[in-house]
């Protein structure tokens, strides 16, 4: 007989911790708060995330990423999307936040908290609420004079 | 059954497989809400490269892609609720014109930039309402999905709503253009709220949790005060009761032939 050993699902988040945001290689998928719950046993390992913008056109390539990240188990993987809790940018932890930093996007707070990424210059303007990417908003650094985005609070 | 008679033929034998009151109550309304959120994002997509300003032309691409992966959503949960093995891409390409059953709002084509602003923010303003009732719908993957939706739209509010300011105050050919804007929209705003033929068995099982008609109220107290600080005249009541989400316009039939194309053109295309 056969033993399948046991797959912790700690292990399988350090996998996860693997796997880059698509378009910001510095932050993991686990310190942008993307797992929502991960279950193994005999048969599978089972990972919900939960997707930043409904629309995000990102989704299926993270899953496919997490798939094969999460391959050297041995063991078959299924990684869904759910909307059982919203992901929020509270979900965002410290890691992922200086992540965001050093990709020259400032990390999301209220607009008026809002500090540049290059610089830290608190003195910044809002240029527009919609940015490249359906998740970040366009700013104005006036201290360093550079333009930057700035993950959208929501 | 009764319930549905108002539903074009089509759309009734589409949910002969969804059971009861109840569940082809649910599968009206998210196919209302779907086709409503498909046809207005889509519609918005055609300003990409052509908006009045850059970020302009980025901010109306960002709510086309929110309204289009919004009805993506809602395509799913109804998919899953008729379970007759279309997915949702069957659900948002392979159907007739006369088998979507969006708000005659969204009939109105295009237009100008007036026209676009003032369609969005009457539609946003109803279907924020709309949402509203349901935070508590007794449909866990409906609001679970609506109080994701709901955080979405909180951008899309402030934004439609400084661009009416803006049109408003400015005076001259902006607010000429949105006063005719609004001259033609009017009579079709109230549409978006307009009672479904599966109500009752709706309120009845808590999926919404009031009827339209409250909704279409507090709706309307909102814009009213909008449009009174603006100076802006009331918004009249619904032209027309009958065939609120049937009888399409010219205007949508061209846009369906447009995105149809691809699927018509090769049948089982991915991306």
């Amino acid at each position: 007989m056969v033993m399948t050993a046991p797959i912790s699902t700690d292990s399988v988040r350090a996998r996860l911790a693997t796997v880059h945001d698509p378009e910001i290689p510095t932050v993991s998928i686990v310190d942008l708060g993307l797992v929502h719950d991960i279950r193994v046993d005999d048969r599978r390992i089972a990972v919900e995330l939960l997707p930043t913008f409904v629309a995000c056109p990102a989704l299926e390539l993270i899953r496919s990423d997490a798939t094969e990240a999460l391959g050297g188990f041995g063991r078959p993987v299924d990684v869904s999307f759910t909307f059982a809790v919203p992901w929020t940018t509270e979900r965002l932890t410290d890691a992922g936040r200086a992540g965001l930093r050093k990709a020259g996007i400032a990390p999301p707070a209220e607009p008026s908290a809002v500090r540049c990424p290059f610089c830290d210059s608190a003195s910044v303007a809002m240029d527009s609420a919609f940015g490249p990417a359906l998740c970040r908003s366009l700013f104005y650094c006036r201290g360093c004079r550079q333009p930057f985005e700035a993950f959208k609070p929501i | 059954m009764n319930d549905f008679v108002a539903a074009p033929q089509a759309i009734a034998m589409d949910f002969e497989g969804a059971g009861d009151g109840r569940e082809r109550g649910l599968a009206l309304l998210l196919l209302s809400m779907a086709d409503d959120e498909f046809v207005i994002g889509f519609s918005d997509s055609e300003w990409t490269g052509i908006g009045p300003i850059l970020e302009e032309d980025v901010a109306i691409s960002s709510l086309a892609q929110d309204e289009l992966g919004h009805a993506q959503a809602l395509y799913t949960l109804l998919a899953n609720v008729v379970d007759d093995g279309r997915d949702a891409d069957a659900w948002a390409y392979d159907r007739p014109p006369e088998g979507y059953i969006h708000a005659r709002l969204l009939d109105h084509p295009r237009g100008d930039w007036a026209a676009t602003i003032v369609r969005r923010y009457l539609y946003d303003t109803a279907d924020s309402a709309r949402l509203e009732a349901l935070v508590d719908s007794s449909h866990r993957p409906l609001a679970e999905l609506v109080a994701k939706i709901r955080r979405e739209e909180r951008y899309h509010l402030m934004h439609v709503q400084t661009w009416i300011e803006r049109l408003a105050d400015a005076g001259g050919e902006s607010r000429h253009r949105l006063l005719a804007a609004l001259g033609s929209m009017g009579p079709d705003a109230g549409t978006v709220l307009a009672p479904l033929a599966g109500e009752a068995a709706l309120v009845r099982h808590g999926i919404v949790t009031e009827p339209f008609a409250a909704m279409e109220a507090r709706w309307r107290d909102g814009v009213g005060a909008t449009f009174r600080r603006l100076g802006l005249p009331e918004l009249p009541p619904t032209a027309s009761a009958d065939r609120t989400r049937t009888d399409h316009s010219d205007a949508f039939r061209a846009l369906h032939a447009e995105f149809t194309i691809v699927r018509r053109s090769e049948v089982g295309a991915t991306w």
